[in-house]
Parts: structure tokens; C-alpha cells; sequence
């Protein structure tokens, strides 16, 4: 896979296209469970419905994973994203949030998301905290919160929030509106990430956060920016999860953090920070979840997917270390 | 004793070694010279096992050797001190200096005898003081640098390779640098030295070997006697005038900082200064004198009491705000302190005034670009190519990039603390220009440098440190290089 070989003729200006072959393998990767699904289950794998679901199936996590990898490159990670994301689900379908109407539903969603990020952020930048740490105990208390909220009942969106479903049931050109919100925050994220200062300032902080001071960065309130921009994708998350199973509940979501850091990993963002792209952990979400697709296709249990996806982590990670001693001193 | 030859080392777009022949004899001290990117740093890295070579031949005692890793380097007998400081900072001192080969029975770690042996090789060293069990990350840079020393002596080397090892050292350490070679080549080890400075050469050095662009322009000189203009012509390809910019003509107008009474206990006190609009100040002392705290301090990176005021205003603690208000702090230790590895030159460059270069956070990077282009040009960074990662350059050339992130964006004050570190000689005059050209559009500098000369050459005005005090202020051009070593010595001052 894209690693800059020793013989490259001199004129070759490769170091630029690592990147991009480094996603031409994660392509690969995605063409092979392609052809894989068109060989097992030629008669359902290529179907529009399946193909639907599979992205509908990635949305919610896809959104989730382009907060996970800014918050990964700037050298964090955050484990409580599911648990927000049910959080925000809970807190916007109460009887109370309700009654006022889809678009308070959804802007209570994403104020709760953005809000326990910035307590993350708050608690990891000022607070001290180790970000794992943090998160795992925003990751159980938001969960308790969520079961408190709604008695651990799943609470059914009402009618007259319909509007918030049809986010999954409205199509354009066949395809669910839900699949274009999640397209629309990757462009943003891909704009945020490579065009702005943020962006720019993001890689600085999780490279080298004392450079980055010393530069003149403003290190803490950045780092907890990054965790209020997880949050923000959760509460959209939340949103979209709402649309598609009509509900909200506190256990939605559950294991999605190691969905979205997996993702992230295999897309070749570093766990240490400084390195990574938004379209490496889409590919790499969307490898993750084209495995659960081909396997429930072709009815193997979920105990096999579990170790398959492990393998496909371990396996992209050492890719990865090699691509790294290719440049070690 | 070891032989090189014909080392072929390509990367992506560059051919970093073309047939470099290398030999170097017992008991010799064996200086490897060349402009910045000429391929030293690449060479020692094949001969330490950190790369593999695609063509050539390496043969140590007669025997052909193939170092592919540096544990094989280590078991040949080849010790390494990296250019780039390769210390685990959560680890101690101890730890360090017997990485990979711990005192240890059966997988037990006998730190006992870890933390006596780590003594004993500091105290070799001349450096008692550093304790065994301290955590490197908080050591300053020299004395990281000893560590590093330490490492390599640790093994049982014949062959110990160093590069730029005196970069981060004073005058009395670089002494004590050369005591501890003497005594090394005694005993029969060859020692291969990499240093921009001709006069450690000329005081260390047995032979010499030329680098540039990667190919061997000349073997075996002899360190003392090879005239300096033919050595650096060797290098350059060209005649480099090694002098400072003439001073005067420039007249400093109003004062833009001014320092009252900062302290922080312990490191430096009562320090009271002031640097006008076009006038470079130096601040000369030893590794430990307070130097680059008082840099961090001003910058508002390092807490301390006492006044800073820039333009007559007091500048808020917090390296935010002083860069707001026009500082700019290029640091001592740049792989630590100042760049962005894995990011292209271009992002390191523009990383300390980005604001400049955006509208409502959207980067222009047309024009981010074209400015990086124009300071590669102006301060020859090589390859001139800004979109590469700054790690595939050389060190002298990244430490040009230090520097180019605070020319631009209209600083007021410049604190600059090594600038020239790891930089050749040509690229040195062309340094020291670009500074003189910055006082001369009125930015006032504070400099730090640990050669002497550099600073009275440069500055206008010349602070004297020592453990943390000013003993003298003074005309850089009333003081000579003696009187300023003698002071920063022994404390007497002129
Ligand atoms: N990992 C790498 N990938 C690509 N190019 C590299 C890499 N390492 C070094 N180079 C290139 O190889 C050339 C030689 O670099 P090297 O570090 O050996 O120079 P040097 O002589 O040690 O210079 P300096 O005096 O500045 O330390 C440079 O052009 C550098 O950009
Ligand atoms: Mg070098």
C-alpha cells in the first residue's frame, strides 16, 4: 500500500501523493468487498435497497466519525460520542421538547451534543483532565442521564414531529435525505479540516502542542473547541438516528465510539496526532460497514464480524507502521 | 579502519547520497563537512542502521559489514549521537542512557545498578550534577545533549559517530566535548565529527571529508592545515565571505520593550533591560545561565514577576497575546519547541501569523504559498520546494524555517534564541544579513547565542548573564571575545 518505495526515480515529486495512495488502498480495500459482495450475493448485494441501507447505515456514524477524527488529530480521543449522541436523542424527544415542534427538536439535539463536548473540552483543557478519562466519565454519566430522562423507556417520536423522520423516508434521486446531510458534513468537515485556520491550527495542537504554544496558539481553548465540534456531530448524529428508527432511546448508539475511532484509525489518522484526513476514516467507516453488510447478507453470525472487523484494525494499523519506518530517523 | 564506498541513498525526489566514499582510520578524529542537506546526517544514519543504503559498500576491519538495523550497528561496535536529539522523555536519565541494553536478569530491570552505572558515565562526562533518576523531558537542552553523550558511550563502541553533537553546547562544555574525544581516541576509537564550526575542526580534527550534494569532493584533508577559503570552497562551490554585515548607519529609534525587575526563583532575578525599535540585542552567558528563560519569560511562555512592557504598554502574561502585540520567539530546541514535523515547510513557516493569511478563518493559500516560497528563496532552504514535509529536510535547513515563521506578519520584536544553530557557514552569513536587514526596518532584536563571537558580531548592545543575573551591559563594539568569556567564566567583570 502507499508507501514511498526506496527506488522512485528522481524526478518523481511522490512525497505529495502519499496521501492520496495511501487512500487508493483503502479504495482497494473497498473495491474488494465490492467484488466480494457481488459474488456471494449477486442477487441482493447490488440492489438499490441494499445499497440505501448501506449508507444509511453510515451516516449516523459517519458524522460522528468527521467529529472523532478532528478531535483524534488534535492528539484527543473521545469515548462518550455514542453515549451524547443518546443523550441528544432522549433530551429531544420528551413529552416537553416535543410539544414545541421538529425544529426545536433537532436544535435541542444539537445544543445537547455541542454541550457535553464543550464540558469534555472545558473538563480536558482547563480541568486537566486526561482525555480519556474525561470522556469515559462523560461516556457513563450521559448514558445514566439519557436512562434517568427517559425512565430507560424508548421514547416514540409524535406525529406531529414527523418531519424529523422523513429526514429517512423524503428521497431525492432515490436516495434518503439523511445520506445527503451526512455528504454535507463531510464537505464541511473536509473544508473546516484542510481550508481554514482551525483546520491548520488543529493538526498544530495535536503535533506538536508545545510548538503550537509557542507559536502563539491558543492550545486549551482550541483543544476544547475540537471536543464542542465532537459533540456538535453527535447531536446531528442524534438527529439522524431519530429519523431513521422513529425514536429516541438511551441505549442508541451504543459502541459507536469504537465504530468511529476504528474508522478513524483505519483511515490512517494517527492515535498520537497531527496526522489524518476526513476522507481516510470515511473510507475507512465505509469499509467497516460494507463487513457488517456482507455479513449479515450472507447470514454469518455477528460473533465472525466482530473478528473480522478486529483483524482489519490490527491489519490497517500495521500498514500504517510501516508506512512510518519508511520515515523514521 | 571502516570503509565506505560508493553510498547511494535515494528518498522520493531526492538523491541524498551519490557515491559518497568514506575512510576512517583507528584512534582518529574524522570530520565529515558540507553545506546543509549535503548528506552528513544521511551518511551516519547508513553507517548507524537507521538506513539502508541502495548501492555501495561498507567494510569495518576488513570485513564487509551490513548494518540493517541500528541494534546490528550497536553489536558492530558503532555508537550514534543523533543530529536530532532521540531521547524518550517520560523515561529518567538512567533509563535512557541504557536503553536497549538495561542492566537486567531475566527480564527483571536492576535499576540499582542501572542508576550507579548511569553515574559513573555522567560523571565521565563531567557532569556529576545531572541526576540518574531525573525525567529527561525536563532537562534542559545541553544537558539532554549530555544524555544523548551518555547513550553512546554506554556501549562498548570502537567507532562513535557525532553529529553536530556541540550544536547545543557552550564553550566550556564543547571543552569538555573534546577532553572526553581525546581520551576516546587514546584508547583507540574513531570518532567521526560533523560541525558547521571550522575551529572545533581545526582544534579537534585529524582528517577531513568534504561533502557536497551528496558526493565526496575531497577525502582525507588535513584538519589543521587545509586552509579555511579552500575548505569552504570545497563546501560551497563559492567564496564566502565568513563576516558579519558592517554595523552603523542604523540608529535605533524609540525603545520597543522594556524589561523591569523579572525574576523567576531559582532560574534568573532582577533582570532589567531594554531593547529599542532597530537594535539587536545579545544576551551572552553559559548553557544554564538563565538565557533562554529570559526569552521564554519575556515572551510570556515561562511564568515570572516584574514588568515587560512592549511600546510602553505591559504586555499580558501568555504567548497569545505577546504574539498579538508583535513578538515573535524562534526557540532554542526546534524539533521539540518549534515544528510541525509531518506539515509541509509551508505550514511550519505561515503556523505563528495564519491569521494574517486568512479572511474569517478561510486560508488564502495562494498567497500563504507564494510568501513561503519567497522566504525559502530568501533564506536558500533547500530543496526549494515549500510543499514538502519539513522532516525530509536536513536539520540546518529546518532551523532556516524557524526563523522564516517570524519574518513575517510585522513583528515588532524578534527574540531569537540559537538562530544559527546546525546552519553552514554560507547560509550562516545570509542569516546574520536577513537579521541585520530586519533591525534595519526597525525590528528590534534580542538575541541568544552560545557563540560568543556571533553575538558581539551582531548585537549592538551586549548583556553579560551569569546564574541569572546581568553582571554587565555594554557597546558590543567596547568588548572583545576574551573579556566576554572571562566574564561569563568566572563572573569578573571588564
Ligand atoms: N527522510 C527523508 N526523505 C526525503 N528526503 C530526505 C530525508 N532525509 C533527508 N532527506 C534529504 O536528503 C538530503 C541530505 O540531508 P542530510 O540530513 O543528510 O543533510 P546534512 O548534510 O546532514 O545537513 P545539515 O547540515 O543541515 O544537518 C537533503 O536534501 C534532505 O532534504
Ligand atoms: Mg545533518
Amino acid at each position: 500500500m502507499g508507501e514511498p518505495t526506496t527506488k522512485a526515480a528522481p524526478a518523481l515529486p511522490s512525497i505529495r501523493g502519499i496521501g492520496e495512495m495511501r487512500h487508493l488502498g483503502l479504495l482497494g480495500a473497498l473495491a474488494l468487498l465490492v467484488v466480494v459482495g457481488l459474488i456471494t450475493r449477486p442477487e441482493n448485494f447490488a440492489t438499490a435497497s441494499n445499497l440505501v441501507s448501506i449508507l444509511s447505515l453510515a451516516a449516523t456514524i459517519g458524522v460522528i466519525t468527521v467529529g472523532a477524527t478532528f478531535v483524534i488529530i488534535g492528539g484527543g480521543i473521545d469515548l462518550s460520542v455514542g453515549a451524547v449522541m443518546a443523550l441528544a436523542s432522549v433530551w429531544a424527544t420528551t413529552v416537553a421538547t416535543q410539544s414545541y415542534g421538529p425544529v426545536v427538536v433537532a436544535i435541542c439535539a444539537i445544543l445537547v451534543g455541542t454541550g457535553a463536548g464543550l464540558l469534555n473540552g472545558w473538563l480536558i483543557a482547563y480541568g486537566r483532565l486526561v482525555p480519556f478519562i474525561a470522556t469515559l466519565a462523560m461516556l457513563v454519566a450521559a448514558r445514566g442521564l439519557a436512562q434517568r430522562m427517559s425512565d430507560r423507556k424508548t421514547q416514540l417520536i409524535s406525529e406531529g414531529n414527523f418531519s424529523i423522520v422523513e429526514l429517512s423516508t423524503t428521497r431525492l434521486l432515490g436516495i434518503p435525505l439523511l445520506v445527503y446531510i451526512f455528504a454535507l458534513v463531510v464537505v464541511l468537515g473536509w473544508i473546516l479540516l484542510n481550508r481554514t485556520t482551525f483546520g491548520r491550527r488543529t493538526y498544530a495542537v495535536g503535533g506538536n502542542p508545545e510548538a503550537a504554544r509557542l507559536a502563539g496558539i491558543d492550545v486549551r481553548r482550541h483543544s476544547m473547541l475540537l471536543y464542542g465540534l465532537s459533540g456538535l456531530c453527535c447531536g446531528i448524529a442524534a438527529i439522524l438516528i431519530m429519523a431513521r428508527t422513529t425514536t429516541g432511546s438511551s441505549t442508541h448508539g451504543d459502541l459507536y465510539e469504537l465504530d468511529a475511532i476504528a474508522a478513524v484509525i483505519i483511515g490512517g489518522t494517527l492515535l498520537t496526532g497531527g496526522r489524518g484526513t476526513i476522507v481516510g476514516s470515511i473510507l475507512g467507516l465505509l469499509i467497516f460497514t460494507l463487513i457488517t453488510n456482507l455479513f449479515i447478507l450472507n447470514g454469518l453470525n455477528t460473533s465472525d464480524q466482530l473478528i473480522a472487523k478486529g483483524l482489519i484494525i490490527v491489519v490497517a494499523v500495521l500498514l500504517q507502521r510501516r508506512n512510518l519506518k519508511e520515515r523514521a530517523p | 579502519m571502516l570503509v565506505m564506498k560508493g553510498i547511494v541513498k535515494q528518498f522520493p525526489g531526492v538523491r541524498a547520497l551519490d557515491g559518497v566514499d568514506l575512510d576512517v582510520r583507528a584512534g582518529e578524529v574524522h570530520c565529515l563537512l558540507g553545506q546543509n542537506g549535503a548528506g552528513k546526517s544521511t551518511l551516519i544514519k547508513v553507517l548507524a542502521g537507521a538506513h539502508q543504503p541502495d548501492e555501495g559498500t561498507i567494510s569495518f576491519n576488513g570485513a564487509e559489514v551490513r548494518p540493517g538495523s541500528p541494534i546490528d550497528a550497536i553489536k558492530l561496535g558503532f555508537a550514534t549521537i543523533y543530529q536530532e536529539l532521540d531521547l524518550v522523555d517520560g523515561l529518567s536519565v538512567a533509563e535512557n542512557i541504557f536503553l536497549g541494553h538495561e542492566h537486567a536478569r531475566l527480564g527483571f530491570v536492576n535499576r540499582a545498578a542501572g542508576r550507579r552505572a548511569a553515574r559513573e558515565v555522567l560523571e565521565r562526562l563531567g557532569h556529576p550534577e545531572i541526576r540518574p533518576s531525573a525525567e529527561v523531558g525536563r532537562l534542559p537542552p545541553a544537558a539532554k545533549q549530555v544524555v544523548s553523550m551518555a547513550r553512546a558511550l554506554s556501549h562498548e563502541a570502537r567507532l562513535i559517530i557525532m553529529d553536530e553533537p556541540s550544536a547545543a553546547l557552550a564553550h566550556d562544555e564543547v571543552a569538555n566535548l573534546f577532553r572526553i574525544i581525546r581520551e576516546l581516541t587514546a584508547q583507540g576509537v574513531a570518532v567521526v565529527y560533523i560541525s558547521h564550526r571550522l575551529e572545533e575542526i581545526r582544534e579537534i580534527g585529524d582528517r577531513v571529508t568534504v561533502l557536497k550534494d551528496g558526493r565526496t569532493v575531497a577525502v582525507g584533508l588535513p584538519a589543521r592545515e587545509t586552509p579555511t577559503q579552500r575548505i569552504v570552497s570545497l563546501m560551497t562551490g563559492r567564496n564566502v565571505e565568513y563576516v558579519f554585515p558592517p554595523r552603523g548607519g542604523r540608529e535605533p529609534g524609540e525603545e520597543v520593550l522594556r524589561v523591569e525587575g523579572l525574576s523567576s526563583p531559582g532560574v534568573f532575578g532582577d533582570v532589567s533591560f531594554s531593547v529599542r525599535a532597530g537594535e539587536i540585542v545579545g544576551l551572552a552567558g553559559l548553557v544554564g545561565s538563565g538565557r533562554s528563560e529570559i526569552l521564554e519569560a519575556v515572551y510570556g511562555a515561562r511564568p515570572a514577576t516584574g514588568r515587560v512592557l512592549l511600546d510602553g504598554r505591559p504586555v499580558r502574561r501568555g504567548v497569545v497575546g505577546t504574539v498579538r502585540r508583535g513578538m515573535g520567539l524562534a526557540p532554542e530546541e526546534r524539533k521539540a519547541q518549534a515544528l510541525l514535523l509531518d506539515q509541509s515547510v509551508t505550514a511550519n513557516i505561515t503556523l505563528g501569523t495564519l491569521p494574517g493569511f486568512a479572511r474569517f478563518g478561510w486560508i488564502d493559500r495562494k498567497r500563504e504559498r507564494a510568501e513561503a516560497q519567497r522566504l525559502s528563496e530568501l533564506l536558500d532552504i533547500r530543496p526549494p520546494d515549500p510543499e514538502r514535509p519539513i522532516r525530509t529536510l536536513s536539520g540546518g535547513n529546518q532551523q532556516k524555517a524557524v526563523l522564516a515563521r517570524w519574518l513575517l506578519g510585522g513583528r515588532k520584536l524578534l527574540l531569537l534564541d540559537e538562530p544559527t544553530r546546525g546552519v553552514d557557514v554560507g547560509a550562516r552569513a545570509e542569516l546574520y544579513a536577513v537579521i541585520h536587514d530586519l533591525a534595519e526596518r526597525g525590528i528590534g532584536v534580542l538575541l541568544v547565542s552560545s557563540e560568543v563571537p556571533e553575538v558581539l558580531g551582531l548585537a549592538d548592545r551586549v548583556l553579560v548573564l551569569r546564574e541569572g543575573t546581568v553582571i554587565h551591559e555594554g557597546e558590543a563594539g567596547e568588548l572583545d571575545e576574551h573579556a566576554v568569556l572571562d566574564m561569563i567564566m568566572n563572573g569578573r567583570a571588564a
